[in-house]
């Protein structure tokens, strides 16, 4: 899994430990990433994405385990290392009185950026983000998705190798959120590493690779197409009208149940056709009980409830 | 030097970008200036002081003249009997009050002493006390003038003349002004500081600014910049105000007063930098840095209690506290005109070094 060929490994964490207290935010978390790659965090608040993401950046000490950022360990060099990565926490954090060219102008002296250079990118990154037109306006005065672009831009102003994105769409406009993913596809396309974090499953498949996390582990990983085969078992869709009563009734009849809600819809794992049958019969006869493929939700909340096999799953990856 | 620039530079243009700040960060002290400076008058005039006299004599008026000819008292009410005397102090008609006994013209002639009684509002020790000195000395005036009459003696065997250097009439303006510079530097340095790093790091931009390969150093040194500009412009404002409208002189140099006074800004901001990047909010920044500035600097400095009659501990504390010499210092210049203190410089240099330093190795680059 983490081969290092001819080019360097963007991201490498290996074994992370950290704890807060008592409370263990990570459990033995590795993970890489590769020059070009976008690979997606998935998981629930609290699973230890922010923590990881910021011990990468050099923000947190971890208890134990190793980061290396193109080979440079950012607790020895973290000069080095800093201006290899282009960082974008999760709360919006560029200055709101400043201007979008003044908080672009801030980070990129703080880079040591050259004047010639700072110029040339914020005119290339204003094109490729189309805030353009905005240059003037207070960071304060602009929409959810502009800011995350803005943001974007100031991390990618040194030009790093490896961006760190902390949820980076998390309240913002579906339109905007795929206008910034496609940003971040190109962003790769040029060879820059990605690691992000999202708590939308539906982002997950834009990703190369994915890796799922709950509480502290990474409890799946693999190509978003692949992912789905991680799910344990089959699954069947329920569609009703009343949909809360149904799943009243089966949870009462069937404690041991896997009922998750969609919507309208109920997703319930089966074993076998005598399980799919025996389903069937609990519901009434103008519901809609079909098998389907599981989504990464689905696999999501399967390997979940199941952390050992999962946990089993990936020490035999690394290894 | 480029980080430092662009962290000065961002400085600026959150002072600029939020007018009311910037209002507050210059009218503030002159307001301060302005009040405190009227209002912390230790100069007592026109006191007023009731009179109760049972004798009614050419002897007791000429006392009563001699007693407000000089302006400083006046006389505010005239009494006929001993149960009017508390109410009057009661409704503060009077500070003090003044007993002439009946046998008071007769006493003079037959007695070797003759005894007059005066009454002061202990409520407000500092102008009793001043009454009571006051209306000591017109005694021992009037006790000389009958001294020569009666017994043809020109002089008392000892007599004390005072001269009263650098500050001649004793205004109290003079040597207030100059500690309430020092006050308003500290405080107000200390206030504007202390939020600096403690709002970055609520906002979150700290977050990322961490993650830029910017140091400790860099940021600290980049933040003292902007606020040395206004605290500068403070203190010229303060030293005018003090000069034009309390008509402090100026004996010394304007130079060495900057120089000195930089110093001292200097460590004020440095304090409020340091308060900052220890506190985890703004508002417990702000808390403390009023805490650690306002009292120490009112009551510990020598600013209105004089550091020779404090408990040997505090005179100890004093010594650690910055205003202490830079009060020393700037009453020097302004009063005295001396323009040089190697040693009080010395140790305030020293300090301002200290705390930058302590500042930086506090500002934490991680964020665990």
């Amino acid at each position: 899994m983490f081969q290092t060929g001819k080019t360097k490994v963007a991201l490498l964490l290996e074994a992370l430990e950290k704890s807060y207290g008592k409370i263990k935010a990570l459990h033995h978390l590795s993970l890489s990433v590769e020059p070009g790659q976008i690979v997606g965090l998935i998981g629930p608040d609290g699973s230890g994405k922010t923590t990881a993401m910021r011990i990468a950046t050099g923000l947190l000490t971890p208890d134990n385990g190793s980061v290396r950022i193109l080979d440079i360990d950012p607790f020895i060099r973290p000069r080095q290392a800093k201006e290899l990565i282009g960082y974008m926490p999760q709360r919006f954090s560029l200055y709101p009185d400043l201007t979008v060219s003044e908080n672009l102008r801030f980070f990129s002296d703080l880079y040591l950026v050259t004047k010639h250079d700072r110029i040339e990118r914020q005119e290339r990154l204003m094109k490729f983000s189309r805030l353009g037109p905005f240059t003037n306006r207070r960071a304060s005065k602009l929409s959810g998705g502009m800011k995350q672009k803005l943001a974007l831009m100031c991390a990618l102003i040194h030009t790093p190798s490896l961006l760190i994105l902390d949820e980076p769409t998390t309240g913002v406009d579906p339109v905007s959120r795929q206008e910034f993913w496609n940003i971040l596809r190109e962003l790769a396309e040029q060879g820059i590493g990605i690691l992000v974090s999202t708590p939308y499953m539906d982002e997950a498949s834009l990703c190369d690779n994915i890796l799922m996390m709950y509480e502290g582990r990474i409890i799946g990983t693999g190509k978003p197409e692949d992912i789905t085969t991680l799910f344990p078992d089959k699954l069947l869709e329920i569609r009703d009208i009343d949909i809360t009563e149904i799943k009243r009734k089966l949870q009462m009849k069937y404690p041991t149940l896997s009922v998750q809600r969609f919507g309208d819809k109920l997703h319930i794992p089966y074993s076998d056709e005598e399980q799919f049958e025996t389903i069937k019969s609990a519901v009434p006869d103008r519901t809609q009980v079909n098998p389907i493929k599981p989504g990464i939700e689905d696999t999501f909340v399967a390997l979940m409830s199941k952390p050992n096999i999962t946990a089993d799953y990936i020490s035999e990856e690394s290894g | 030097m480029k980080r430092i620039l662009a962290i000065a530079r961002k400085e600026f243009l959150h002072i600029l970008r939020d007018p009311r700040s910037l209002a507050v960060s210059i009218l503030m002290p002159l307001m301060m200036v302005l009040l405190y400076g009227f209002a912390i008058d230790m100069d007592l005039k026109n006191i007023r002081v009731g009179v109760l006299d049972f004798n009614r004599s050419a002897e007791s008026r000429s006392f009563i003249n001699e007693m407000v000819s000089s302006g400083f008292i006046v006389e505010s009410a005239r009494l006929s009997n001993r149960k009017e005397i508390e109410p009057g102090f009661r409704q503060n008609k009077y500070r003090a009050v003044i007993i002439f006994p009946a046998d008071f013209s007769l006493s003079l002639v037959k007695d070797p002493v003759t005894q007059i009684q005066i009454i002061l509002d202990g409520a407000d020790g500092t102008s009793a006390a001043t009454v009571a000195n006051y209306l000591n000395a017109v005694t021992s005036r009037i006790n000389l003038s009958y001294a020569k009459e009666d017994f043809g003696l020109d002089i008392l065997p000892i007599e004390t003349r005072t001269r009263v250097l650098f500050n001649p009439e004793l205004r109290s303006a003079h040597f207030i002004v100059p500690g309430l510079a020092a006050l308003i530097m500290m405080m107000i340095c200390a206030l504007l500081t202390s939020i600096a790093i403690a709002r970055e790091k609520e906002t979150g931009t700290m977050e990322q600014i961490l993650t830029t390969p910017v140091v400790a150093p860099q940021v600290i040194i980049g933040k003292i910049f902007p606020y040395m500009v206004i605290a500068a412009l403070d203190a010229t404002l303060i030293f005018l105000v003090g000069k034009f409208v309390f008509g402090v002189p100026m004996n010394g140099s304007w130079f060495a007063l900057a120089g000195y006074s930089l110093i001292f800004i200097l460590i004020a901001l440095s304090l409020g930098l340091l308060i900052s990047s220890v506190a985890k909010t703004q508002q417990v920044a702000l808390i403390a840095a009023l805490m650690i500035t306002l009292l120490p600097t009112l009551l510990l400095s020598g600013f209105i209690f004089p550091i020779a009659s404090m408990p040997a501990v505090l005179q100890y504390v004093s010594r650690v506290i910055p205003a202490t010499y830079y009060l020393e210092i700037i009453r020097g210049i302004i009063l005295k005109g001396v323009n040089w203190y190697p040693r009080m410089g010395g140790i305030l240099t020293g300090m301002s070094l200290f705390l930058i330093i302590l500042a930086i190795k506090r500002f934490k680059t991680r964020l665990d």
